[in-house]
Order: C-alpha cells, then sequence, then structure tokens
C-alpha cells in the first residue's frame, strides 16, 4: 500500500474543492471497494477525501411521487425501505442480490454503481491491464474470461496489445436495476451542480477504458432520483451467479412493466454481467413495444438485442454460455412479472 | 485382536475443551502470539514463470524509514541443506514458477513492510514456460512411487481381454479441477531467533505437527533439534496443507536470524496462499469398466494422468482406491506425471481418495445406467469378501450397510426414472461410496504424569480444529480408567513428547494408542493410588498392531439435486452421509468433521476451481471473491450418520480415522444426482450451470 494523504472535510462544497485540487484524488464511502483497491495496489492515491457523512443519509419523497436516495444511505437501508419495496422491488431486488449483509451495511447508494470490475487481471498488479494502467494491454483477451463482457466489445479476440482493448464488465447489481428505472444521478461537482440521467453515468470502454463513468474529475454523487412509475406497474431482478450468494453476476436481468395490455405496455429491461456499463437493452424494449409479452415473443426480442453479442473464448470454455443464458433468465423474468406460463 | 477400552468418557458428546477461549477469542493462534516489540515480514514473489533474476533493485526500500531487512538470493544467508528445493528459499536467483519467493523485506510495520516489498523492481531474464496439463503430452513420466509410498502402477489378470469379453462396458475420461486449500487462517508464523539463549530459535506457527515441522527446519538451517522450539496450541484450519511445512516459513526463520532478538510476524495473504501453500493437483482419470449382464464387474482399469512442478514431485495417488473398492477378476492402475513450471502440489484434505473416488464412482453410475441395474444395487453387487489388493480379510468393512441405511434414511426408492420436474426445477437423487484407509504412523509417544490430583497426559500432538483437545482426554480417562474431568492433555508444544503430523486420518489413532499404552504403563507401575510426580510413557510402536487385516473406513453419501431449467443454476437442498468408521469417540466433534468433509466435497463438486491461466503460469482467481467455495444459500441440510461399528483389530479405541473419508465420493454423488435430475453427464469438475445449459430444454 502506497502512503496517502486523508482529509475530512466538513461539507460537500468542499470535499469537492479539495478532491479537484488534487489531480490523483479519489473519494471515500463506504469503502467496500476502494480499501481493498489501496490494499493491492490497484489504487494508488494521493489524497482519499472521506465523503461518508457528508451526503444525505435519508430517502425523502419527491413532488411527483418518485424517491430520493442521498447517496451516504446504505445498500441496506435502501433494500428495506418500505417505499422502495413497494413501488421499485427491482432495485430491492437487486441490492439483497449483492455482496453480504456485512458488505450492504457499509456499501452507499453513492458509491456502488461506481465500484470497479472485478476483472481478475484487473485486479492483479503484476499482470497487464489498460483499465489500471493505460496503455499496458489487456490480459482478460484469451485468458479467464467467465465475468466478461459479450456485448459492446468491438470483435471475440480483440487485440491483447491494443490500448483501447478492454472486455471488463461492471458488477453492480444496484446499477442495473437503477439503468431499468431511468434513475437521475445528482452531482456536485467543480463546475457546479448537474443531473445524469443514469444509463448515461457509465461507459463503454471506448478509446479509454480507464475511465468507468462520464463523470469529471471531483465530481460527487449527492443523490439518485427514482422517478415515479405508472400505477400497477411491476418489476424484478434475477441474478444468475455460480453460487446461490456472494458472488458476482454471470448474468442478470431487471425488468420493470407497466400497463396491462399489449396496446398500453411498456417494458425496460437492463441487463447485468454483460458489459462495461449496466446493459439497457433498447432494441429488445423497441421489438416488444406493443407485442404481449410471451416467451416467444421475448426469446425474439432478445436474439435482436444480442445478434451483436461477441462471446470471448479462455480457460474453461469461454463466456459464449451467456448469451444464450441472458436471454433465457430474461425469459423468465418476464414470465414470472406477467404472470405467464412456459 | 486387540485389548479394547471400556468405553465411558468415550462416546460422550462432550464439549469441545478450547471452545470457550475461541469463542471468547482468547485463544491465540500463530501470528498473534503476544511478543515484545515485533517487526513485520513481506514477502516478494517472483513474477515471471520461468527464468531467472538478473538483477533486485532494493535501494527504494531500503531507504524507506522503518525498515530493517531486505534479503534477497543474491545476499540471504546460504542453507545447511538445500535437498527440499520447496525449501531452499533464497538460494539461487533461478525461478521455476511464477509467485516463487525471491525476497523478503522485515519492517517495524506489516503496511510498510508490504509498501518495500512492492517498491523493490526485479530485473529477469525470462525463459518460455510450460504449465499446461495435458494426457497427450509426450513428456509424461511414471514416477517412481505415488504419496506416501505406494506403487506407481497395478496389474491383475488381464484386462484388455476382460473388457474384450465384457457384455457391458463404460469408457470415459473424468476430469477433476486444481483446488487450493483456504482454511481460514492463513499460513502464518512468529518466529524468533536469540542467539544466546539455550533454545536459539523459537517458531509459533500455525502447523499440523510441531514435530515434523521443527525436524524440517531444523535440517534447513543446520540447527539440532534441541535448537528449535514449535509451539502451536491452535490451527485455524489446515486440511493437509500445514502438513508439511512450506517456504514461508523457512523464509520467516531466515528473517528472524537476520534480526537476532526481534521477533518477525509473516502471515501469507489470501492471494499468496494460491502460489505457496500447496493445491490439488488436477487430475485426468482414464476409465474403463466391463460387467456382465448381471452387473459383476469383470475388469477395471485406471489410468490417471496428473501434475507436479519440476522442482518438487508431489504424485497423487488418484488411483489407490480403486484398488480395493469393489471386487473385480481383472484391475489395472497407472499413474503418469507431468511436470511443470508450476507451484508445487501437496497435501489436501484425502490426497488420492479424494480425486479417485470420482472417476470411478460417476463411471460406475453410467455402468448402472448402461445395465438398468440401481446404482445401489450394482455396488452391493460387487462387493468384495477380502481386499482384493492384499487378499488379507478385512479388520471390518461395512459399505453395504452404509449403502442400504443410506437409501432407507434418504428415501432412495422415490427415486424413479429420472428428469423428473417440480415448477422450474429438475430433481435427481445420486448416490457414491466413500472409503479411506485407516493408518497409524510409526511414532509418536505420551508422557503421563499425576499431578495435584489430575493426570497430566503431554504429547506434542495438533488440533487443526478437528478435537483433539477434547478427544484425547476421553481416551486418556477410559485407559486410566478416571473421569475425563480428572484428566488434562497439554499438546502443540515440541516440549512435550514427540507426536506425529495430524495427517491421513491418523491422528487420533496414533496419539491415542501411544497414550493408551503410557497409561496402561502407568497403572502397572503405580497402580490406583499414585504419589504426585508418578509418571510414566507409553510409545505407539508399543501398541498392539495388526497385519493381518486390510483396515479402511467405509461410507455411502447420497445427494439431491435440483438444476433449474431456465437457467442451469444448481441447489443441493440434501445431502446425506452414513459413514462405517469404527467406535466414535466424540459425536459432536465427529458429527462436525464429517459434514465439514462432505460441505468440501460438496465445495468441489459445484464450485471451487482454481482456473490456471496456462499464458502467464499462474491460477487467475487467486482469492476468495473469485475462488467459490460452498456457501450456506447453496445447501438445504446436510446430514452425517454412523453405524455402532466393532472393529477388534485396528486400535484400542476401536476406532478409525473420520478426517477424510467425508470428502470422498460427494463430488460424485452430486454429479451422479445432477445427470438423474437433467440427463446431462458432466466428467469434468466443477459441475456449473454453463455446462449443463445445452441440455436444457
Amino acid at each position: 500500500m502506497k502512503p496517502f494523504a486523508y482529509a475530512s472535510p466538513g461539507n460537500v462544497a468542499e470535499a469537492v474543492r479539495d478532491a479537484a485540487a488534487e489531480p490523483n484524488s479519489v473519494f471515500l464511502a463506504g469503502g467496500t471497494n476502494l480499501v481493498d483497491h489501496l490494499k493491492l495496489g490497484v489504487a494508488t492515491p494521493d489524497l482519499v477525501v472521506d465523503v461518508r457523512t457528508l451526503t444525505s443519509r435519508e430517502i425523502t419523497d419527491l413532488p411527483d411521487g418518485g424517491l430520493r436516495l442521498g447517496a451516504a444511505s446504505t445498500n441496506s437501508e435502501v433494500a428495506a425501505d418500505r417505499r422502495v419495496r413497494e413501488r421499485y422491488p427491482v432495485l430491492a431486488q437487486a441490492l439483497l442480490a449483492g455482496a453480504t449483509g456485512q458488505l450492504r451495511n457499509m456499501a452507499t447508494t453513492g458509491g456502488n454503481p461506481l465500484q470497479r470490475t472485478r476483472c481478475v487481471y484487473f485486479q492483479d498488479v503484476t499482470t497487464p491491464c489498460n483499465k489500471r494502467e493505460p496503455g499496458s494491454g489487456c490480459s482478460a483477451v484469451g485468458g479467464y474470461t467467465r465475468y466478461h463482457a459479450v456485448l459492446g466489445t468491438t470483435a471475440a479476440l480483440p487485440d491483447p496489445t491494443a490500448p483501447e482493448t478492454c472486455i471488463a464488465s461492471h458488477p453492480s447489481d444496484m446499477a442495473v436495476a437503477l439503468a431499468a428505472l431511468d434513475a437521475l444521478v445528482q452531482v456536485e461537482g467543480p463546475d457546479g451542480a448537474r443531473t445524469i440521467p443514469f444509463t448515461e453515468l457509465h461507459r463503454l470502454p471506448g478509446d479509454d477504458p480507464s475511465k468507468d463513468t462520464t463523470l469529471a474529475h471531483g465530481e460527487l454523487v449527492t443523490a439518485i432520483d427514482l422517478p415515479a412509475l405508472p400505477a400497477g406497474t411491476r418489476s424484478a431482478y434475477r441474478k444468475v451467479r455460480d453460487r446461490a450468494s456472494y458472488a458476482f453476476a454471470l448474468v442478470s436481468v431487471a425488468a420493470v412493466v407497466s400497463g396491462d395490455g399489449p396496446e398500453n405496455s411498456s417494458v425496460r429491461i437492463a441487463l447485468g454481467g454483460v458489459a462495461h456499463k449496466p446493459w439497457r437493452a433498447t432494441r429488445a424494449e423497441e421489438v416488444l413495444r406493443g407485442q404481449q409479452l410471451t416467451d416467444d415473443a421475448v426469446r425474439a426480442a432478445m436474439d435482436a438485442e444480442l445478434a451483436a453479442a461477441q462471446p470471448q473464448p479462455g480457460e474453461g470454455g469461454g463466456n459464449g454460455f451467456k448469451i444464450p443464458l441472458v436471454a433465457r433468465t430474461a425469459v423468465a423474468t418476464l414470465r414470472e412479472l406477467t404472470g405467464g406460463t412456459r | 485382536m486387540t485389548d479394547l477400552l471400556e468405553p465411558r468418557a468415550i462416546g460422550q458428546a462432550l464439549v469441545r475443551r478450547d471452545g470457550e477461549q475461541k469463542v471468547r477469542g482468547t485463544a491465540t493462534y500463530a501470528y498473534e502470539t503476544p511478543v515484545e516489540h515485533p517487526a513485520f515480514a513481506h514477502p516478494v514473489q517472483a513474477t515471471v514463470a520461468r527464468g531467472r533474476v538478473t538483477a533486485m533493485d532494493t535501494a527504494a526500500a531500503e531507504a524507506l524509514d522503518g525498515v530493517l531487512v531486505v534479503l534477497t538470493p543474491f545476499d540471504a544467508e546460504r542453507l545447511a541443506s538445500t535437498d527440499d528445493a520447496e525449501f531452499a528459499v533464497l538460494q539461487s536467483p533461478d525461478v521455476a514458477f511464477r509467485g516463487q519467493l525471491i525476497g523478503v523485506v522485515v519492517a517495524e510495520t506489516s503496511e510498510l513492510a508490504r509498501q518495500a516489498a512492492d517498491s523493490i523492481t526485479v530485473t529477469y531474464d525470462e525463459q518460455p514456460h510450460d504449465s499446461e496439463l495435458r494426457s497427450d503430452r509426450p513428456d509424461l513420466y511414471k514416477p517412481e512411487k505415488i504419496n506416501p509410498s505406494y506403487e506407481t502402477d497395478t496389474e491383475e489378470g488381464d484386462v484388455e481381454a476382460a473388457l474384450r469379453s465384457a457384455a457391458v462396458t463404460v469408457d470415459h475420461v473424468y476430469e477433476t479441477q486444481m483446488l487450493h486449500n483456504n482454511p481460514i487462517e492463513p499460513h502464518a508464523t512468529t518466529a524468533l531467533w536469540d542467539p544466546a539463549a539455550d533454545v536459539p530459535l523459537t517458531l509459533w506457527d500455525s502447523t499440523q505437527g510441531v514435530h515434523p515441522d521443527r525436524a524440517a527446519v531444523s535440517e534447513v538451517f543446520g540447527l539440532e533439534e534441541e535448537q528449535v522450539r514449535v509451539v502451536c496450541p491452535y490451527v485455524g484450519g489446515g486440511f493437509g496443507s500445514k502438513g508439511t511445512p512450506h517456504a514461508n516459513v523457512m523464509l520467516v526463520t531466515m528473517a528472524a536470524r537476520a534480526l537476532p532478538g526481534r521477533p518477525v510476524k509473516l502471515a501469507l495473504t489470501r492471494q499468496q496462499m494460491f502460489f505457496l501453500a500447496g493445491y490439488r493437483t488436477p487430475t485426468i482419470q482414464r476409465m474403463q469398466l466391463g460387467a456382465d449382464r448381471s452387473g459383476r464387474l469383470q475388469a477395471i482399469a485406471l489410468d490417471v494422468v496428473e501434475q507436479t512442478s519440476k522442482i518438487k514431485e508431489f504424485a497423487e495417488q488418484t488411483g489407490v482406491p480403486t484398488r480395493m473398492t469393489y471386487a473385480s477378476p481383472t484391475r489395472r492402475t497407472t499413474h503418469r506425471l507431468a511436470a511443470l513450471d508450476v507451484p508445487i502440489p501437496s497435501w489436501m484434505r484425502a490426497p488420492g481418495e479424494c480425486p479417485g473416488m470420482f472417476g470411478p464412482e460417476v463411471a460406475l453410475d453410467e455402468l448402472a445406467e448402461e445395465l438398468g441395474i440401481d446404482p445401489v444395487q450394482l455396488r452391493i453387487i460387487n462387493e468384495p469378501d477380502v481386499d482384493p489388493e492384499t487378499k488379507q480379510p478385512w479388520s471390518s468393512r461395512h459399505l453395504v450397510e452404509c449403502l442400504r441405511e443410506g437409501a432407507q434414511r434418504f428415501g432412495w426408492a422415490d427415486r424413479g426414472p429420472g428428469r423428473r420436474r417440480e415448477g422450474d426445477w429438475f430433481v435427481g437423487y445420486g448416490v457414491a461410496s466413500s472409503v479411506y484407509p485407516t493408518m497409524r504412523q510409526a511414532q509418536s509417544t505420551a508422557a503421563i504424569r499425576f499431578e495435584d490430583g489430575r493426570y497430566v497426559t503431554e504429547i506434542g500432538a495438533a488440533d487443526l480444529g478437528t478435537g483433539a483437545w477434547t478427544v484425547l482426554p476421553q481416551i486418556a480417562a477410559d485407559a486410566l480408567g478416571v473421569d475425563v474431568d480428572d484428566v488434562e492433555v497439554r499438546i502443540g508444544d515440541t516440549r512435550y513428547p514427540i507426536a506425529s503430523v495430524a495427517g491421513g486420518s491418523s491422528g487420533t489413532n496414533t496419539w491415542g494408542s501411544a497414550i493408551t499404552v503410557a497409561a496402561r504403563e502407568f497403572r502397572s507401575k503405580f497402580g490406583t493410588d499414585p504419589q504426585p510426580g508418578d509418571e510414566a510413557t507409553g510409545d505407539v510402536d508399543q501398541a498392539s498392531s495388526d497385519e493381518e487385516h486390510s483396515a479402511y473406513a467405509f461410507g455411502a453419501q447420497f445427494a439431491e439435486v435440483r438444476v433449474n431449467a431456465d437457467t442451469g443454476e444448481i441447489r443441493l437442498p440434501r445431502l446425506l452421509g452414513v459413514f462405517a468408521a469404527g467406535r466414535i469417540i466424540n459425536p459432536r466433534t465427529a458429527r462436525s468433521q464429517l459434514i465439514g468433509g462432505m460441505t468440501m466435497g460438496m465445495s468441489m463438486a459445484l464450485h471451487e476451481n482454481s482456473v490456471f491461466d496456462t499464458r502467464i503460469g499462474q491460477v487467475a482467481n487467486h482469492d476468495l471473491a473469485e475462488y467459490h467455495i460452498t456457501v450456506n444459500a447453496d445447501v438445504g441440510s446436510i446430514e452425517a450418520h454412523w453405524l455402532d461399528e466393532h472393529d477388534p483389530y485396528v486400535n484400542a479405541m476401536g476406532s478409525k480415522g473420520i478426517g477424510e473419508i467425508g470428502i470422498t465420493g460427494t463430488a460424485a454423488a452430486v454429479v451422479n444426482a445432477v445427470h438423474h435430475a437433467t440427463g446431462v453427464r458432466v466428467r469434468s469438475l466443477p459441475v456449473t450451470l454453463d455446462k449443463l445449459l445445452p441440455g436444457l430444454p
């Protein structure tokens, strides 16, 4: 571990100023991911700015019927909130599917979506990784790819030496639910406050895999807003993993269904474990618009969504299984939500 | 026949004597030994899989305030013995596997030691490495012996002819994965080198045997055994990985010798455990069975390919259980090794029997299906009268009774033809046999002394969570004919008489036999009314021994598996084992051991998998977030039962070992249940959902 300075500012504005003034700074909230990275040498900041108690820990009603989750609210608190459980079950289920009780007691609304990939090569400083050390290459290509992306990647077996290559997936369950809910991220930064649609918070690797999000340096998440949903909306989160708890998703599906019949129904689907960001399945949603949500219809929609998927070869057979798995999981999740039978 | 103890304390479910200290947190483990002014060590590891260190720039590390010692292969002390390449730390700049120890930093704090170690830049002359196990490698070789000293190959009768003429045959390749021991307490040591003291070297080390530990360290450093003391009252799990010291013990001893008078602490990080603490080799098992229509086996052949490291051989005895579990007129077992540029494999719970009861027990299930015979019945049909390997009678063998009792308790009769669906889940049942040899080590001594009205029993035994602190007093009490509360047992220190390693499920058998000899000696010398200070010793080699019988523990395991029809997710609502392992000394600690073994076997079946990245020569998923171990949510109930077995030959307690039998056969029972549920036969562990998806509707 590299020694670092620690700042404990008195309010959000000071925290933003402190962090912005030091180019190699990070915010510390629950610490469930950052502290590991400090120990492993994955994160080597010069300044750690503790924001744990600076943002709100409250969950408050918004005038339009939505909810505002203070950035400091914990995953346990949000999952247990009666309003969240009743109106946004997809979010409560996603939170409870993540990590362990101990970790959920520490992890925060602001921090959880910003956790970094679990790519084993990213976490091992003895191996090249473009995300950790830009330009060093990607060790994951052709390696252990079971937990890696199949969507948003340019090719199966992209050039491992290219500086833009990264096949990492985003590990957060909460983020997948927030993407499906069209949540809004409230941010305070050196240039003031702004609101970011949740689906635009994370990014694909593009030409810079080291950047997970569209946040500027020094920008701090202060709250996440859940917009109101039409009455009768149902939602669910289904996570498929290698063991029954305390494991990251192989794939996951967040689904939100509003309306009764095909004419006035809308379905929102987000996928986890399959891309560098929580993957909003907009193509599948389009195909399903105005459709009865039968197994066959959902399967066809997922096929359309996954047409561009790239299975990555690797140790133990690679991750091509994710493509049928995520489609089957989406079918099962929507079947359960709509009370259908196979 | 041996003179069996009259069980009074034996058989009682006494609570653990060390339980309260452990629960209260007052039991001190190796790393937390209270010592004055400790310093902290952190290793430097090679980041290439093969080559030579040409330079190590330690200037930045040495410049850090608080760094006390930096050692590299270029300046470390020369060891007295480098016969064991694993122990020859920092003796050469050659790198034989990625993660090998190439240096150590000692500093005032553990954080500083780690920072300094990370700041050392290493230059290598890197060579191409070869770390891929395949059964078609041209360089496979036949080891002289397999662990610990079994014949490498065996053959009886004309196997090929029997296979050709058999009515039904099975011929498949089964694979078990690389597995790593991950006790909660990592490998850890506090070491003190005080040259002026009578005993200059003290190691508080997490070990399965203080005396074997001392012997190894003494030899490596050229010390008399009397110059070394090893202390280990408590072990936070070992499972074989602490059965022999590993390189970390030599490294911390070397670090302590470079800093005389200061205790030095070293605990491996979880990540380092995947390079330095041994592991179970992956195995490739070609299994052939031939049977007549009635299910009687006519041929059994198991040809095993597995790996070892180039610098030190460890040959897992995977084929050994196939030599004696079932009857057959012809039989062949072989072992071939690939020597690779990989870390050094070692003992992991039931080496040999654990992987070796996978391929054969799945093959038997496949044969049962071919024949249309119930898998329980097929095993009963092939019950041998005598040990097929030695032709000796059994000391006791109740596998058939275990199968029958297990089938009855489990409800095996409801099994049905398979692919039964309940809602979104396919449900299936599977069975497999368990077997483990009953072993006693050659050397162990116990001393019993009458002190303050109590019988103090001393022996350098180890309790790695197994219950030795609790069970040995029960044996001593019955051997002395006194109340168990009148016995105090002291273990875990080389100041006590020599004891064998807690391995091979032999601890209680060996130490209990020595204690029984000592107790009988004590009574014959001093009668029933001893004076304070009266003392007698007993050696295990004075205990009655039996060369006429073949001694094994047996068991049968039954698994119920559910497979999700959409996702292929696997759950295990029920795992049930029935064992015949002689007299059970303490039902409470025994149940823990058996359930622990079964859980570990289930974990092997479904989750654990060291994914070896052959491009860089290391385990890719080298931490506990990515190396999955079974969790509570994966399983409903795990039950362990046992038969009231009386074995008059094995020892005075009538007991067989129970530390390892629970892990044998479990993975096969699970795989067989998965097949029954889905129709998908998985022959390569672990069984994961991606292997089932193509076979689901």
